[in-house]
């Protein structure tokens, strides 16, 4: 298939070899799971079971009343312990909402709806039990995923395509599931396909991950409407936007979404988790995460239920060989980091790396020397240096009049700097400046309209109680006379 | 628990490159060209690079001191010394000693540290120091020798050098004007372009870099080399280079197309003077050039014709110099007009039009 050409991108050390050859191992249940109400993007789903209950494998802890949302499951049988705060993987390390469970071991599965008919289902009934298992976008963004299957109705939708980029180094956990489990991956692909009412289906890969090519190409053959497509290994290609555009060749205008070009992207894991909602009825409570690092000992893919602790998870591979220079969740380019191990393994937990400084080639921050790398790497058409000069000189706003906000932040000025400028922190305080300011500023309009219709309230009152006023006075002027009448007759 | 104390966002990986990797992938590119000259010119243009080089070290030390700079960190970044190697090899080879220690005074002390160092110059520091040098010494700026290479029974021995550069004691060499000052004499004698080049038509030399000029201007082959080793390195891009020189020989095959007695091909303008130095390694500082690909094409296109309206109508026929401060000053405008478009976005920055969907 032609390819189009996207802007920008940056040709990152991969560093995949550490763990793309390991297959995928089960990883035991562990002798407790933290598991928070919180996993996706939206509304927190909230608990329906109280300390003490017994749950079984699958069954629905916390329920999701908004539209914006996905309900949680058990991971496993055992008791409810604790429902309260927990530390979240996130880089706050701030604490939020937690049902803690601690196994029972006998891993015993609740009573599952029975698959759906795919023959007779609607749009409505996919997506239904798409929601009902929890499934989020497993490429890391955790984006409810029954919501953007219910797309089809409202909007004509042409291409869906299934995003088998991984462009993030070490991660290869979408690599061995397609590798491993390519026939499961496309009868989600088939569903998906189906709900959304599209015929053609692109499963992009990047060239790197030969093997899943060939897994998914033998899979795909056998089905219809769905073609792999393998994709230069060029980072940020994962990016929905810019995978749109180097298969399509349509550019999503500023504003707008992809789907208004009849193209919608889900991740390759979703394809999968969609497969066992549909197919087994099992809620998502397990993903696939790749461990790595320079400083873990083991590094490997483990297939590891949800609430799983990350120290637990290092354990599995060995533990550390040293003290890692750096701990964060996700791939290194747009991950967060991790305050410590006592994090629990949610839905979009990609990987868990542990790097060594060596490896990161940090080094001492320079002057920019103005070399444009950045400008020439940027897939969003940035010109990065000139931002953060400006955010550096206070003058946000005059960043965001350049485009701050059409930064992607996927760090490829910060890789290829080569005065090591922290580029992306300085464009993260300024999104962050100016969503404080958008907030403060709705709120100042929000408590003007309150004082102007407070004002215009209280005018209209004294308007009303001067009528009143008035007409009392009028009505005794008038009684007067006319009682001095009624007396005079 | 151990507790690790997170970078505040990342990204955790970076490419392993730096400023002084930059730095000395442009030395390394120079290297050729500059050993040619040094072949061509002797042991009087290897002292006068010595001392050009390592005043501008002492300078920028110095200046560094003074400004509270940490030295360890600025004075190693080899941007000083790239700085005074540009300033070398585009100064007469047998030059007197002091025309370098001056030149790299200017470039550092002038030209980068008043407006904040590495980074911050508005203007080629090396441009300035040969602007400056050229408008106030004219006569020792101007004055070239032929080709005397260090090998041939002609050439000044070490002790001969030394009193060429430092002692200002003559030798028996053959001075002259370059080719295009030269040319630009005897056009004002009122001889034409074919006469004048009857027996200095030599475009083979001029690509080899075997004829009258600065230290290391004249071999545009092994400069093109150099300057293509760091397109591949990705220190520079292609797009000032390409549009530089492409600027030069257009405008100069126009010009010899509408008046051949007056106006020098395209081979002369591109292949004599500093066209490739210029193109290659001057043009292109990442600091006074611009940052987009479309504004560097735009930089090297206005550059060609300043290059060609100096060279051809101006008192200074080796005008490069006078052109790339010209165009440094337009910089900032240039990047202010002529940026990337934004993805999604029109080149004005509205959002792009969305087709019409059923």
């Amino acid at each position: 298939m032609e390819l189009f050409r996207i802007h920008g991108g940056a040709r990152l050390e991969g560093r995949k070899s550490l763990t793309a050859h390991k297959p995928t191992q089960i990883a035991p249940i562990p002798s407790v799971l933290h598991i928070p109400v919180q996993q996706h993007v939206g509304e927190p789903a909230e608990p329906i079971v109280h300390v003490g209950d017994h749950v079984r494998k699958g069954q629905l802890i916390a329920a999701s009343k908004k539209k914006i949302s996905a309900p949680i499951h058990a991971s496993t049988s055992g008791k409810i312990a604790r429902i309260g705060d927990h530390q979240a993987p996130h880089p706050s390390g701030l604490p939020v909402l937690t049902i803690t469970l601690e196994p029972d071991g006998k891993d015993e599965w609740t009573d599952l709806p029975p698959p759906i008919d795919l023959e007779k289902a609607t749009s409505d009934e996919i997506a239904a039990r798409v929601s009902d298992a929890g499934v989020v976008g497993m490429g890391g963004a955790a984006f409810p995923a029954a919501v953007k299957l219910n797309l089809g109705q409202r909007s004509k939708l042409e291409t869906l395509i299934i995003n088998g980029a991984e462009c993030e180094p070490y991660l290869t956990c979408d690599d061995r599931l397609m590798q491993e489990r390519p026939e499961k991956i496309v009868l989600g692909i088939r569903a998906m396909m189906q709900a959304l009412r599209v015929q053609k289906s692109l499963v992009a890969i990047e060239g790197n991950k030969p093997q899943a090519v060939a897994a998914m190409s033998r899979e795909c053959a056998k089905a219809i409407g769905i073609e792999v497509v393998e994709v230069p290994a060029r980072y940020p290609m994962g990016s929905a936007k810019h995978l749109v555009q180097a298969l399509t060749g349509k550019e999503t205008p500023a504003k707008s979404r992809i789907a208004d070009l009849g193209v919608l992207v889900h991740n390759v894991g979703t394809a999968y988790a969609v497969y066992e909602a549909l197919y087994l009825g099992r809620p998502l409570i397990s993903r696939i995460v790749t461990v790595s690092g320079h400083a873990i000992k083991n590094p490997g893919n483990y297939e590891v239920l949800i609430g799983t602790s990350i120290a637990y998870l290092v354990d599995l591979c060995g533990g550390m060989t040293s003290k890692p220079d750096q701990l964060f969740m996700g791939g290194p380019m747009m991950g967060i980091p991790l305050p410590d191990l006592d994090v629990p393994v949610v839905k979009g937990t990609l990987g868990v790396l542990a790097l060594k400084a060596e490896k990161m080639h940090a080094q001492p921050v320079m002057p920019c020397i103005s070399c444009g790398s950045c400008v020439i790497v940027c897939p969003a058409g940035l010109t990065p240096l000139e931002m953060a000069s400006r955010i550096k000189h206070d003058d946000v706003e005059g960043a965001a009049k350049i485009g701050l906000n059409d930064c992607i932040s996927c760090g490829s000025c910060n890789y290829v700097c080569p005065s090591h400028i922290p580029l992306v922190q300085y464009f993260n305080y300024g999104k962050g400046f100016l969503a404080e300011r958008a907030k403060e500023k709705s709120n100042q309009e929000r408590m003007k309209a309150l004082a102007e219709r407070r004002s215009k309230r209280d005018e209209d009152r004294r308007k009303e109680l001067e009528k009143k006023h008035e007409e009392a006075k009028r009505r005794h002027a008038e009684s007067i006379p006319q009682s001095g009448l009624e007396s005079a007759t | 628990m151990t507790t690790y104390a997170p970078v505040p966002g990342g990204p955790y990986m970076r490419k392993n490159k730096s400023v002084q990797r930059s730095m000395v992938l442009v030395m390394l590119a120079l290297l050729p060209a500059t050993a040619y000259g040094f072949y061509l010119y002797g042991w009087p243009s290897i002292i006068l690079f010595s001392v050009t080089l390592a005043s501008a070290f002492a300078f920028e030390v110095v200046c560094l001191k003074i400004r509270n700079q940490p030295i360890q960190i600025f004075a190693f970044d080899g941007s000083a010394i790239v700085t005074a190697w540009l300033i070398a090899v585009s100064l007469p080879p047998w030059a007197p000693w002091w025309i370098g220690v001056l030149g790299s005074a200017i470039a550092i002390v002038i030209g980068k540290h008043p407006y904040g160092g590495l980074g911050q110059n508005v203007f080629n520091p090396a441009m300035v120091a040969r602007v400056a040098l050229l408008i106030s010494f004219p006569l020792e700026m101007t004055i070239f020798i032929k080709p005397i290479p260090i090998i041939s029974e002609m050439a000044p021995s070490l002790g001969d050098s030394l009193g060429i550069i430092f002692g200002g004691a003559s030798y028996d060499a053959f001075t002259s004007a370059s080719l295009l000052g030269t040319i630009r004499t005897e056009l004002g004698q009122g001889m034409v372009i074919s006469d004048i080049l009857r027996d200095s038509y030599q475009p083979l030399a001029w690509m080899i870099g075997n004829a009258t000029g600065s230290l290391g201007e004249g071999a545009a082959l092994l400069l093109t080399a150099g300057g293509i080793f760091l397109i591949y390195h990705r220190v520079i891009t292609w797009h000032i280079p390409v549009s530089t020189i492409a600027s030069i020989a257009i405008i100069a095959a126009l010009f010899h197309l509408i008046d051949a007695s007056r106006y020098p091909d395209a081979m002369v303008h591109v292949f004599t003077g500093a066209t490739f130095l210029t193109a290659f390694f001057i043009a292109t500082d990442p600091v006074t050039s611009p940052m987009s690909p479309r504004g560097q094409l735009f930089f090297g296109a206005a550059l060609g014709l300043l290059i060609y309206i100096l060279r051809t109508w101006s008192v200074y026929p080796e005008g490069a110099s006078f052109a790339i401060l010209i165009m440094n000053a337009l910089t900032p405008m240039i990047d202010r007009y002529l940026r990337p478009r934004i993805f999604g976005r029109t080149y004005k920055g509205e959002p792009l039009k969305s087709e019409k969907r059923p």
